[in-house]
């Protein structure tokens, strides 16, 4: 039997403990051990962005991180998103604008969409379609996907407050 | 994947210990792009992980009196592509940084882990290069330096001796009059790994002439190639289309690119003199003062 670590960090803004292999990845603990199965496994090679989760507020590919790495830091994983029965507006986006179709990319794009927003909140289409490279999607073709995001930002800068940056292109 | 053993260390020399002591079973882990994905493909016999990302030393990206930007080995690539200073003082080593993989990619891996992968396709090790980079290891015996177009001797072989830990990579102030750039081909914009890559930095004196230059080549060799007398051509002119050709020619006769699934050899050598061209005539517009 191999030695089991344990393993304390934040997920979801919860305190939460599990205890893992060193050779377990992320993706691994939080669908097998901890029931949070929204992140997915596509390639497990960090090219589809399908397990993508915020490492410390940076979007990760949770299948290239090891559990035991994210000791001490904050994970956000899709789960994390809604405020209870309230949807974040990029969930309420995806929905409106048909952006999935069997939805294993979903919580991926979600995730990564979030980054981008949180960092730049009046992205350009090609600015969006540049961050959201490392996401495949397989069904629904990306136009709708970016559709989403841009009105996704539009909705949370107006609840702000602000008609955002003026854009210089 | 198979079983493996985790350390995180705090210090330096707590991992250099760590490194030492378990021989060739241990491997350094930073952003762990390439490393977990060829632990789980079953091609990296690692036994035991060390962390270097709890070291706080490894962490800064800093800049000293003299000009030199200090990378620690531990600092991902979106730190550098976001880092101002960075962006204005060495563009090309920026772009590279920034082509590498996804958002997702940029999170985590590093430029150090970038070299120690050892590809001959890694796209900072050419802007490395061009720049005159070091690298600086830290060994059981004590810390020594390798300039970066020593550092690579084989497709994933390095110079690092058994027990010693790549700290940093340090980049020399830039002299006045210079800018560095890089460019890589391939056939989608995002995610995909070069077919040639090409870094070059070139200085100016104040009648705008050449007054030194670097040129490294990327995946058309087993590892990265300085080039020199592609570089030494250039000295002496306005970096005018001639000279440039003549740089191009001599970079396209030290290539010795294979054919592979990404192009055949004929093609990277041609595109090689193309890539020649465009970065050393984007390198010197910059260098002209041109943003």
């Amino acid at each position: 039997m191999a030695i089991r670590t344990q393993v304390s960090l934040t997920l979801n803004d919860e305190a939460t403990d599990f205890l893992c292999e060193p050779r377990q990845t992320l993706l691994e603990v939080l669908r097998d051990e901890l029931d949070l199965t929204g992140s997915k496994e596509g390639c497990a090679t960090g090219d589809c962005g399908a397990c993508s989760v915020l490492l410390d507020g940076r979007v990760v590919c949770s299948c290239l991180v090891l559990a035991v790495e994210a000791a001490g830091r904050e994970v956000t994983t899709v789960e994390g998103l809604a405020d209870g029965e309230r949807l974040h507006p990029l969930q309420t986006a995806f929905l409106e604008h048909a952006a999935l179709q069997c939805g294993v990319c979903t919580p991926g794009f979600l995730v990564a969409a979030k980054a981008l927003l949180d960092r730049n909140p009046d992205p350009s289409e090609r600015e969006v379609r540049y961050e959201l490279a490392g996401n495949l999607c397989r069904c629904t073709g990306y136009d709708k996907i970016v559709r989403a995001v841009l009105a996704a930002a539009r909705t949370m800068r107006e609840a702000n407050g602000g008609g955002g940056r003026a854009r210089g292109e | 994947m198979h079983e493996i053993r985790y350390s995180a260390p705090a210090t330096v020399p707590e991992a250099v210990a760590l490194l030492a002591a378990d021989g060739g079973a241990a491997r350094v882990l930073a952003g762990g792009t390439d490393l977990l994905i060829q632990l789980r493909a079953g091609t990296c016999p690692a036994r035991h992980l060390i962390d270097v990302k709890r070291i706080t030393e490894l962490a800064r990206l800093e800049w000293d009196a003299s000009g030199a930007l200090h990378v620690g080995a531990a600092v991902p690539c979106w730190r550098l592509a976001e880092d101002r200073r960075a962006r204005a003082t060495f563009p090309g080593l920026v772009e590279a940084a920034a082509l590498i993989g996804s958002t997702q990619i940029q999170s985590r891996a590093t430029i150090a882990g970038n070299l120690c992968n050892g590809s001959p396709a890694a796209d900072t090790t050419p802007a490395l290069i061009a720049l005159g980079a070091v690298c600086v290891a830290q060994g059981p015996r004590g810390s020594r330096e390798i300039p970066c177009e020593s550092f690579l001797l084989a497709p994933g072989r390095t110079a690092l001796q058994p027990g010693e830990l790549l700290t940093e990579v340090r980049v020399p102030a830039p002299a006045p009059r210079s800018a560095d750039c890089y460019q890589r081909f391939t056939p989608r914009n995002e995610m995909d790994i070069a077919v040639v890559g090409v870094g070059a930095s070139v200085m100016l004196g104040p009648d705008g002439r050449c007054t030194a230059a670097r040129i490294a080549l990327g995946a058309v060799a087993p590892t990265v190639l300085l080039a020199p007398d592609a570089a030494g051509v250039l000295v002496g002119t306005t970096l005018d289309d001639a000279a440039l050709d003549r740089a191009a020619e001599a970079a396209r006769a030290i290539a010795r690119p294979i054919s592979d699934m990404r192009a055949p050899a004929d093609y990277r050598r041609e595109l090689t003199g193309v890539l020649v061209r465009r970065v050393v005539a984007e390198a010197a517009r910059r260098a002209r003062g041109g943003k």
